[in-house]
């Protein structure tokens, strides 16, 4: 969908993330990165949205919290994975309360679900904006 | 030309439909690059409008399972409508004031109602607690400002000399006597709150209701509240450049200067909107019903002065 690349609405969705991979995608927004120059935008609710900033290694509470905000979000979207944790349980890997990491959650629900990851502990909001103009330019 | 063939191109390409909704989307770029500019921002590219209803367009529609499913759907179109009406009704005014009977000042309140009654019944039809909060939140703020903005308009038939046609109060400008400016002040407030803009979008309310009234509204269904919002910010301003400005470009004004009108209005709005925060509702009543209506009172008896006395400038 090439109007899709050029205006992105994104949902930030927390699922247990420590809270500084939360904090990096909030400076995304700031006047100094200005996302809004290559038609991003943050909305409020997971209906409007076209794609979802996942952050944290999905708790147990949070999971099926996840899954449903995946089904609210209208088709097609495309899932981000930010950060270590959300790739892969990054420092939470043994924590007997994960079951994540995210693209698996997420496929339990849709297969053929669209997950791009960026991965650091927490990603600098540069490379955040990176690693999605790179999902959207293979898209 | 046949004149069927003529009436429909006037009501779908210009001045209708397409004109309307592309200066509509080129308004809504100009409010977000200047929010953007007062923010020391780049802001979005020109067609950045145009491409999100274009993705909009291309989405899936979801309609939540205890939504009703009817009402949640024609909403937006009788939104649509309502707005497209009165702008289409504005530019025949604006164009040829002088062709038959293109509607009064009552028609064009009822119409300006229609958005708003519209989001109503759609977003209570969402069956979603937030949209809930926002609909209430939307009601009440309507109540608010219907009083004052019809207020406004008295004074206005009242400086015209008892007009309500519409092309016949185009030709005066009650704006510039001090009755008139009180109430040109007044109703836009009150359009800033049509617009649902700072600070009165408690309805929307991004930041605690995530988007209040359009919640529940995805793909094709948002996009067409989005044209709905697009074309107001054409009609909305359009309307007080009519109604208190002297119109658009009548027959002996160039055309620049009815868009410098048009421009000003526009720009007026969108300052407003980034240099206040956001009011409460019951703030936003009071400061309607009390301090607007006391002003637009005033107001009223100024005008009233003014004609028995011959003082046009009161
Ligand atoms: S990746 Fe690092 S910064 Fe991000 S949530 Fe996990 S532990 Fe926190």
């Amino acid at each position: 969908m090439w109007s899709l690349k050029k205006s992105v609405w994104v949902f930030h969705v927390n699922t247990g993330a420590c809270n500084n991979c939360d904090i990096e995608i909030v400076d995304c927004l700031t006047p100094k990165f200005d996302i809004e120059r290559l038609g991003i935008k943050l909305v409020g609710s997971p209906r409007h949205a076209d794609a979802l900033l996942v952050t944290g290694g999905v708790t147990a509470q949070a999971a099926p919290r996840l899954r449903e905000v995946y089904r609210q979000t209208p088709k097609p979207c495309i899932v981000f994975a930010i950060g270590a944790c959300a790739c892969d349980k990054g420092i939470f890997t043994t924590g007997y309360h994960m079951v994540g990491p995210v693209d698996k959650i997420i496929k339990e629900v849709d297969p053929n679900a669209i997950i791009a990851y960026v991965p650091g502990c927490p990603p600098k909001p540069e490379a955040i904006i990176s690693g999605v103009l790179k999902a959207l330019a293979v898209l | 030309m046949t004149e069927p063939l003529n009436i429909l191109l006037q009501i779908l390409v210009f001045p209708g439909f397409v004109f309307t909704v592309a200066l509509g989307l080129v308004a809504s770029w100009v409010v977000r690059k200047v929010s953007a500019l007062v923010q020391w921002r780049v802001g979005p590219p020109l067609f950045q409008p145009f491409y999100d209803i274009l993705k909009l367009l291309g989405k899936e529609t979801l309609v939540p399972q205890q939504a009703q499913r009817t009402v949640f759907m024609a909403a937006p179109l009788v939104g649509l409508a309502g707005v497209l009406l009165l702008s289409t009704m504005l530019w025949r005014i604006a164009f040829q004031p002088a062709e038959l009977f293109v509607g009064d000042i009552i028609v064009a309140i009822y119409l300006m109602v229609l958005p708003s009654l519209a989001l109503i019944l759609g977003s209570s039809a969402s069956a979603s607690p937030h949209a809930a909060v926002g609909t209430s939140r939307e009601m009440k703020l309507v109540m608010s400002y219907e009083l004052p903005l019809v207020m406004a308009f008295i004074v206005v038939i009242i400086k015209t000399g008892g007009q309500i046609s519409l092309a016949a109060i185009a030709e005066q400008a009650p704006v510039l006597s001090v009755s008139g400016m009180l109430a040109f002040l007044v109703s836009l407030l009150c359009v800033q709150a049509k617009l649902g803009f700072v600070p009165f979008d408690m309805a929307e309310a991004e930041t605690e209701l995530g988007s209040g009234l359009y919640m529940e509204y995805s793909g094709p269904l948002l996009a067409i509240w989005k044209l709905m919002q697009a074309i107001m910010l054409v009609a909305l301003p359009l309307f007080l450049v009519t109604v208190f400005m002297g119109g658009f470009g009548s027959a002996g004004m160039p055309l620049a200067w009815g868009i410098g009108k048009y421009v000003l209005v526009l720009v007026l709005v969108i300052l407003i909107k980034n240099t206040h925060p956001r009011v409460r509702i019951d703030q936003a009543m009071k400061f309607f019903w009390v301090y607007c209506g006391i002003a637009l009172a005033a107001a009223v008896v100024l005008a009233m002065i003014g004609n028995s006395c011959g003082w046009t400038w009161l």
